[in-house]
């Protein structure tokens, strides 16, 4: 603690660095996280002593961070003046922040990978639960529901959600484009399992009561799709600069040319992130599917007819309706769970690399 | 979009050709076996998550013994499975519960020829365990009244007297009780507030429902996230199916004089000890659980979940399948499936003969 | 002479094909939407007006049981908005302006890949290892804090409460927030941070001058998504909390508010009859909070004029 303290004292003497003057040294926040950290431990240390209790790693590490934050303030305001100690008060709350996110996200990664390993083996990959009871059997089938259930939802949900985001762009003027604007943002509000009855039903007019198939499951989850598309395409080709448009249309180039060879491409990163992220956030969906696509133990190939199983609700019929041994359905469920991530993981490096491969190379 | 209108038929073509191509390891090929069976077809049911894991046992069964049948079981609830019954999108259903006079009454049943009856099989029999999580203890004997008190927040802590007095040996620590119920609307919840209502009347003064009656406890969704909440939390305790109960505390449970641990054999001897439930068609083997009941060896918390089919189809084309589906399902080797992978308790032969003349009877 | 005619523009097959497209992908919406909206009235109406005889789910009626549901719906969501938006937006501004640029664009595939996580897992997660270890912190709060009304009560022995409800809610959705955030600071014009810079502004300042105005419009999508996840979300919530129909503040105790999609999930299995029309026509009221609750923040946004390069 000292340490510090007494620099910034030499370099406030007359003589000093115009540059270099009033700095905290460059190892100076390390030191005073330590020293936080040190000292929350002691608190601790001495109320575990005293209350005969365990000494609580976490409690100490996350006070002390808290702890960090008013200190490297108070000691850059001290020495650096208050610019510079917001400034600092700002990094050390957004590495915190990053950090405190952290915790939840790592501990969720480590519980699925640690309990998904255990049946994550070939058996998984090429069997379906047809005429398996306890253990044994995978998820084939509920892998290719999976995918063929969401690729129709992309199907549908990417190129309405792509055309509504430009329309809104670059043509929508007045009522018609405020309308949409406004209901897209209520369509984020309708409750998955509300999307789900809804295709269920509406499958149920044209097909008979009852009909429970892919392409409804694809519907339900197109409807909870479509504004997350629509919403952060619009956001990313709201960035594009006018500039673009205007050299474009300059040349003489058509609105439509402008809009596929410019407008899209400079936004191509954007709105991939965008479409991975509604893709993810479907993949997951399990009350929607649960009603609208059913419940079956074999595989299915035909989206048009009979049931199909999706890795969401593999993985919640698998807890939920626990047979003997548990341990066999749990290990599933964890599995399905893992496989789930890994899909979209692939899915999220691929979209990556066409986004690459169109965008325009740029400085940054 | 042109890629919308060329994509659908993109996604057919490639499924057919992915269809084509590929199998998974334990499905189809089914070399004709020498049962030769005649059965052939899909049959699709809906209903009670409780039976769920035995329903998938006895598919599996089934479609072994005959390749070339499909039986789908969606676990969707029993008042969905009743619903989807109802608009004739199943050709059979199970439930917690039988479907009540004026149901039946009202009619409307879409896969049942006009004046069809229906039938109401008895077939998943399981007992609820009562399960705690109190560290060093791992069964207490408790009476109806006990249990009531403490799922009704009379009885708070763990050394209460009430306690202690049936349970003279138990080390019991000064801990609060968290009791645990069930969040979602369920006939294990059905079941278990009718016993406490029946057996300890002055305590539990609610009326049996599926939806727990009053605020207070902890709520958690299904048997898994009961089972969840009572193992994770301490001093808590909760009922579930007792397939479920693993390395949890149970309670015996008073009946006359003595105590009674669950058991599948105590479970099934109270169905025994039951009256059917009177004016119901011939066929209809609604059961009508008698909780008070002081035999010796009955458990009398227990879950009794229902197949049900019309006593006539409208269209016959599926009959058979039903029929054979249904008697698998009675049969001792059906009942004995179900017990190892669902942990229920076996129908006694007295009740097989009148579920199999039940069956017979279908047309 | 005097009088010009204004340019007209050639008209251009592919222009008009595409702009009819675009038009009609936005319509495609308003018609959809416009069939959910029937669909939801039709199947509400019958339940309006039930009372607790003709619907056994109903203890009154239909007001008395969708208040608490409301409640619960939007004090979670809430919660788990005034959680998640801060820290969203300095995980963004962590990946997109502090972290080594290597680094960054690994931690914003981590992020993303988040956002694919199952609620079912989530809800597994939040019952298996987040409550449990909440449990310590509730009795601290409880015995500390416990004189402000939120912390009163008793704590709960699982820790499955309606604060760890929102936590969750809050994890499930700042991937999505943070995603969009992220991208939004990322396209701030380099122009202008640099000038922030050569003007002598601190990172901080830079940041509060240059990106944080320019992504503002990016800022407010993204609480909007993410408010409408948390609004709708159903198997996570069911799965983690302990409902009870009450209105009760109280953040910490076994008694919490129940939020609607989570009681549709819960109910929905074992409705009959007039039954399932009640929970469809909670969902309807759902759908109303939330069109709501846009309606605000569209009245929010519109006070300031939207920054949007195409304008």
């Amino acid at each position: 603690m000292t340490v510090q303290t007494e620099r910034p004292v030499e370099a406030a003497a007359p003589i000093s660095n115009s540059l270099t003057a009033g700095r905290l040294p460059k190892s100076a926040p390390w030191t005073i996280l330590v020293v936080a950290i040190a000292v929350a431990a002691a608190v601790f240390g001495v109320v575990s002593i005293g209350t005969g209790a365990g000494f609580n790693w976490g409690g100490a590490l996350f006070v002390g961070a808290l702890l960090y934050i008013p200190s490297i303030w108070l000691f850059s305001t001290l020495v650096e003046g208050r610019r510079r100690a917001m400034d600092r008060l700002v990094t050390a709350l957004v590495t915190g922040a990053f950090l405190l996110a952290m915790i939840p996200l790592v501990s969720l990664a480590i519980t699925v990978i640690t309990l998904g390993a255990a049946r994550f083996d070939a058996d998984f990959f090429s069997m379906s639960m047809r005429n398996v009871t306890g253990e044994g059997g995978g998820a084939l089938h509920a892998i290719i529901g999976t995918l063929f259930i969401t690729g129709a939802a992309a199907i549908i949900s990417i190129p309405v959600g792509l055309m509504t985001s430009i329309y809104l762009v670059e043509y929508g003027r007045g009522r018609l484009a405020r309308g949409i604007t406004f209901f897209v943002d209520v369509m984020t509000g309708i409750p998955s399992i509300v999307a789900g009855l809804f295709a269920y039903s509406l499958f149920a007019i044209f097909l008979g009561p009852g009909t429970r198939t892919g392409i409804a499951g694809a519907v339900a989850l197109s409807l909870l799709m479509i504004p997350v598309v629509v919403r952060s395409s619009e956001e990313m080709l709201r960035l594009v600069p006018n500039e673009l448009r205007e050299a474009a249309f300059a040349l003489g180039v058509p609105k439509w040319l402008t809009i596929v060879k410019v407008v899209l491409p400079t936004s191509i990163a954007g709105i991939t992130t965008g479409i991975m992220l509604s893709i993810a956030r479907v993949i997951g969906e399990t009350a929607p599917l649960l009603i609208a696509a059913g419940f079956t133990a074999s595989v299915n190939y035909n989206l048009f007819s009979d049931r199909m199983q999706s890795l969401p609700v593999y993985v919640y019929t698998q807890y939920a309706n626990q047979g003997n041994p548990p341990e066999a359905f749990l290990d599933r469920a964890w599995a399905a769970a893992l496989t789930l991530i890994l899909i979209v993981m692939a899915l999220n490096l691929i979209a990556r690399l066409v986004a690459r491969f169109f965008a325009p190379k740029f400085g940054r | 979009m042109n890629l919308k209108r060329f994509g659908v038929p993109a996604v057919v073509a490639v499924t057919a050709a992915i269809a084509l191509s590929s199998c998974a390891s334990n499905e189809g090929g089914g070399a004709p076996s020498e049962s030769a069976s005649t059965l052939a077809g899909n049959l699709v049911g809906a209903g009670a998550s409780s039976q769920d894991a035995a329903q998938q046992s006895w598919i599996a069964g089934f479609q072994t013994a005959n390749p070339d049948v499909t039986i789908d079981y969606d676990p969707s609830g029993s008042g969905a499975g009743r619903e989807t019954f109802l608009e004739g999108a199943s050709d059979f259903a199970g439930s917690d519960r039988a479907f009540k006079d004026d149901e039946i009454a009202a009619g409307g049943f879409k896969k049942c020829a006009p004046d069809s009856s229906l039938v109401e099989l008895p077939l998943y029999i399981s007992p609820i365990a009562v399960i705690f999580n109190v560290e060093g203890v791992d069964s207490l004997d408790l009476d109806a009244a006990t249990v009531a008190g403490i799922f009704a927040g009379t009885i708070s802590n763990w050394n209460d007297p009430a306690i202690a007095a049936t349970n003279p040996d138990a080390t019991l620590p000064d801990l609060a009780i968290t009791p645990v119920h069930r969040s979602d609307d369920s006939g294990t919840t059905e079941n278990f507030t009718e016993y406490l209502g029946a057996a300890a009347a002055d305590v539990w003064t609610w009326e049996a429902d599926g939806v727990w009656p009053f605020e207070g406890g902890e709520a958690a969704q299904g048997t898994s996230g009961l089972v969840d909440a009572v193992t994770n939390g301490n001093g808590t305790i909760g009922y579930a199916d007792a397939s479920r109960a693993g390395d949890l505390g149970t309670v015996a449970i008073q009946v006359g004089d003595e105590f009674v641990p669950y058991s599948p054999e105590a479970a099934a001897a109270i169905v025994d000890a039951s009256p059917f439930a009177e004016g119901r068609a011939e066929g209809d083997l609604a059961i009508e659980i008698d909780r008070t009941s002081e035999e010796a060896g009955v458990y009398p918390i227990v879950l009794v979940s229902y197949l049900i089919a019309c006593g006539q189809y409208e269209d016959p084309a599926n009959v058979e399948l039903v029929k054979g589906y249904l008697s698998y399902i009675a049969s001792p080797e059906g009942q004995e499936v179900a017990a190892t992978d669902a942990g229920s308790a076996p129908i006694s032969d007295t009740l097989r003969e009148k579920i199999t003349a039940a069956i017979d009877s279908i047309k | 002479m005097s009088v010009t005619a204004p340019i007209k523009a050639k008209l251009r097959v592919g222009d008009l094909i595409f702009s009819r497209s675009a038009v009609f992908a936005g319509s495609m919406i308003l018609v959809t939407l416009a069939a959910v909206a029937i669909f939801l009235v039709v199947q509400s109406l019958p339940a309006m007006a039930a009372s607790n005889e003709e619907a056994s789910i109903l203890t009154t009626n239909f007001w008395a049981y969708v208040g608490p549901l409301l409640f619960g719906t939007v004090w979670a969501a809430a919660l788990a908005l005034v959680v998640a938006l801060p820290v969203s937006i300095g995980i963004a501004l962590f990946i997109s302006h502090y972290a080594p640029r290597r680094l960054a664009s690994v931690l914003g595939y981590i992020v993303d890949l988040l956002a694919a996580v199952p609620s079912v897992v989530f809800g597994l997660w939040g019952i298996g290892v987040f409550a449990p270890a909440l449990v310590t912190a509730y009795a601290w709060l409880n015995e500390n804090l416990g004189w402000i009304p939120l912390f009163s009560g008793t704590p709960s022995a699982t820790g499955r409460t309606i604060l760890t409800a929102a936590l969750v809610l809050a994890v499930m959705v700042l991937p999505i927030m943070t995603a969009i955030c992220r991208e939004v600071f990322l396209q701030t014009p380099v122009l202008h941070e640099e000038a922030a810079l050569a003007l002598g502004a601190t990172r901080w300042e830079m940041i509060r001058t240059a990106v944080l105005p320019f992504g503002r419009p990016g800022i407010i999508s993204a609480s909007v998504l993410g408010l409408g996840r948390a609004l709708g979300e159903t198997m996570a919530v069911a799965m983690v909390l302990s409902a009870s129909p009450v209105i009760t503040f109280q953040l910490i105790t076994s008694i919490n508010p129940n939020t609607t999609a989570a009681n549709i999930a819960l109910s929905f299995p074992e409705a009959y009859g007039l039954n399932v029309n009640v929970l469809i026509a909670t969902g309807l009221i759902l759908f109303i909070v939330t069109f709501a609750v846009n309606a605000f923040a569209r009245w929010i946004v519109s006070r300031r004029k939207e920054f949007s390069g195409a304008n």
